[in-house]
C-alpha cells in the first residue's frame, strides 16, 4: 500500500514538481497516472521509489515511512518495488535470461533459484523462446517484456512503470498493457504513468490525472480525460 | 538458516558476482590499469630506495659512531703510578663505558711495530710519548661533554677525539635523503592515487548503464561499491608487487657489486629487515588502491 500525505516537492531549482498531494494506492490496484507532461507523474514515481525526498509531507510504503527510513535501508524497499522504463534499459551485452537473472544476482538469490525462477517469468511474459537471444534482436515490445520480467522476478508487492509504451506503436503497446493486466490479476500492484489515451480510455482502471504538480482528478474506472477538459 | 550463515552464503554467492565483474573491467581498460600499476610501481619504488638508503646509512653511522674513542694524553712530567690513579676517576664520569691505560712504553712498542726500528732511533733513551687513557663512551653525541670533562681533570695535558664530524655530516645527508624522498614519494603517491582513481571512474562510466540497474533493483550501496574498490586494491597490490620485485633484484645486485668492492661498509642485507620493507610497501600500494577507488566511487557513484 502507498500513502502521500500532503506531499510537496519543490526542487532545489525552484521547480514545483508536487504540491500538497494526497493519495492512496491499495495493494492490487491498477492505477494509470495521466496528465501533461511536466505535471508532477515522473516526480511522484521518484517519490515512491524514493529516488527524491518530498519537501513537504509524508509517505508511506508497505506501511513503512520513507522519509524516517535509513539510506542502508533504501534497497530493501527498492526490491519491494519493480521499475519499467521507457526506453527499457536492458544490458546490450547480455542475453535475455541474463538481463532477468541478474537482478536476482544483485539480490543474492541462490543459483538454483535464479535457474528455476527465471523461465517462470520469461514465460509469463511470453519470451520463453527468446531467452538467449540479446536484447538488439529482439523488437521493442518483446524488449519491455523483458524488462517487465525483470521488474517481476524478485516478487515485488508493486510494478511501477514510467511511460512503458512511450517508444512502442499501438499493438505493441496493447500487448504490453495485457501484460500488464495478467500481473495484476495475480495480485501486484501496478502503477502506471502514461499518455496512452486510448488504452487508459478502454481498460476503465483507476486514473490519477495530475496538473502543475496537484490531483485534478481521482477516478476509479476512470478515463484519460474528463470530457470538459 | 541462522542469520550468521546466512550472510555467509549471501556473500559467496555475490563474491562470485563482483570477481566476474572486477576481472572484466581489468581486461577492458588495459591500457589505463597499465599506467596506474606502472605508476604506483614507480612511487612505490621510490619509497623503496629512500627507506633501503636512511637504513643503510643509518647503520653506516651507527657503526662509525661505535668507534669514537677520546684519547686522553697525560703530563709528560707525570708519573705513571700517579697516572693509573686517573683511570678509575675517569670511569666515573657518566657516559664512559671503558677505559684502557696504555702506558708510554707500550705506546712506544706499537708504534715501533708499526713503523719498524727508525723509530726507535729516532726517538734515542727519552720516550716523547705520554701516558695514554683510551676510553670509549656510550653515546656519541656527548663526545664533547665528556672530553671537556676529562680535560679537566689533573694531570691530563690534552684529550683528542675524532669522527663525529664525519657522522654529522652523513647524518645531515641521511636527513636530506629523507626530505627529498618524502616529498618525491608524496608527488608519486598523489600520482599513483589520482591515475588509479581514474581508472575506477572509467569502469564506473563504462557500468554506468548496469549501476542505474542495480539501483533499480535494490543492489545494497556496498554490492556496487565492491567491485571498484576490489579493482583498485588490485591495481594498487600490483604495481607493488612490482616496485618490490625491481628493488628486490636491483638491491641484490648492487649491494653485490658495493660489497666487492668496499667490503668493509656494514649494509643491511639481512632478508628480515628487506622483507618487512617490502610487506610495508605491498600495504602501502593497497591503501593507495583503495584510497584512489574510494576517491572515485564516493564521487560518481551516487548509489
Amino acid at each position: 500500500m502507498i500513502s502521500f500525505f500532503n506531499v510537496s516537492k519543490v526542487y532545489p531549482n525552484g521547480v514545483k514538481a508536487l504540491q500538497g498531494v494526497s493519495l492512496q494506492i491499495e495493494k492490487g490496484e491498477f492505477v494509470f497516472i495521466v496528465g501533461p507532461s511536466g505535471a508532477g507523474k515522473s516526480t511522484l514515481i521518484k517519490l515512491i521509489f524514493r529516488e527524491e525526498l518530498p519537501t513537504k509531507g509524508q509517505i508511506y510504503i508497505n506501511g513503512r515511512s520513507i522519509l524516517r527510513m535509513k539510506r542502508r535501508d533504501v534497497p530493501y524497499l527498492r526490491r519491494q518495488i519493480g521499475m519499467v522504463f521507457q526506453d527499457f534499459r536492458l544490458l546490450p551485452d547480455r542475453t535475455v535470461y541474463e538481463n532477468v537473472a541478474f537482478a536476482m544476482q544483485v539480490v543474492g538469490a541462490k543459483r538454483s533459484e535464479i535457474k528455476k525462477r527465471v523461465p517462470e517469468v520469461l514465460k509469463m511474459v511470453g519470451l520463453e523462446k527468446r531467452m538467449d537471444d540479446y536484447p538488439l534482436q529482439l523488437s521493442g515490445g518483446e524488449q519491455q517484456r523483458t524488462a517487465i520480467a525483470r521488474a517481476l522476478v524478485n516478487n515485488p508487492s508493486t510494478i511501477i512503470a514510467d511511460e512503458p509504451t512511450g517508444n512502442l506503436d499501438i499493438n505493441t503497446s496493447w500487448e504490453i498493457m495485457e501484460c500488464f493486466q495478467e500481473i495484476n490479476d495475480k495480485g501486484t500492484t501496478i502503477i502506471i504513468a502514461t499518455h496512452a489515451k486510448e488504452i487508459v480510455d478502454s481498460m476503465r482502471q483507476r486514473v490519477i490525472a495530475l496538473e502543475r504538480g496537484k490531483i485534478v482528478r481521482d477516478e476509479h474506472r476512470g478515463v484519460y480525460a474528463n470530457a470538459t477538459t | 538458516m541462522s542469520t550468521g550463515v546466512y550472510m555467509q552464503m549471501l556473500l559467496l554467492r555475490q563474491a562470485y558476482y563482483i570477481f566476474q565483474e572486477v576481472g572484466r573491467s581489468l581486461i577492458r581498460n588495459s591500457l589505463l590499469n597499465f599506467a596506474a600499476v606502472g605508476t604506483t610501481a614507480i612511487s612505490l619504488f621510490v619509497l623503496g630506495v629512500g627507506v633501503l638508503l636512511v637504513i643503510n646509512t643509518n647503520e653506516i653511522a651507527k657503526t662509525i659512531e661505535s668507534d669514537i674513542e677520546i684519547m686522553v694524553y697525560m703530563r709528560h712530567n707525570l708519573a705513571e703510578e700517579d697516572a693509573l690513579t686517573l683511570e678509575p676517576l675517569i670511569d666515573n664520569i657518566s657516559g664512559v663505558q671503558e677505559t684502557t691505560f696504555i702506558s708510554r712504553d707500550e705506546a712506544l712498542k706499537s708504534l715501533v711495530k708499526q713503523f719498524g726500528d727508525e723509530v726507535e732511533e729516532s726517538v734515542g733513551e727519552e720516550n716523547p710519548l705520554p701516558d695514554t687513557i683510551k676510553v670509549k663512551i656510550s653515546d656519541p653525541r656527548e663526545v664533547n661533554k665528556i672530553a671537556a670533562e676529562i680535560e679537566d681533570l689533573p694531570g691530563v695535558e690534552s684529550v683528542r677525539y675524532g669522527g663525529q664530524d664525519f657522522v654529522k655530516k652523513l647524518f645531515s645527508l641521511t636527513n636530506w635523503v629523507r626530505i627529498i624522498g618524502l616529498l618525491l614519494i608524496t608527488l608519486l603517491g598523489l600520482c599513483g592515487i589520482f591515475l588509479i582513481a581514474t581508472t575506477t571512474r572509467l569502469t564506473i562510466f563504462a557500468r554506468r548503464r548496469e549501476i542505474n540497474i542495480m539501483k533499480y533493483v535494490g543492489a545494497t550501496d556496498w554490492f556496487v561499491r565492491w567491485p571498484f574498490l576490489l579493482e583498485g586494491i588490485i591495481l594498487g597490490f600490483f604495481g607493488a608487487l612490482l616496485a618490490v620485485g625491481v628493488l628486490y633484484f636491483s638491491y641484490g645486485a648492487l649491494i653485490a657489486k658495493i660489497q666487492e668492492t668496499i667490503s668493509f661498509l656494514p649494509l643491511v642485507n639481512s632478508s628480515a629487515v628487506l622483507f618487512r620493507i617490502f610487506e610495508g610497501l605491498l600495504a602501502i600500494g593497497i591503501v593507495m588502491g583503495a584510497v584512489g577507488s574510494t576517491f572515485s566511487v564516493r564521487r560518481y557513484l551516487r548509489v
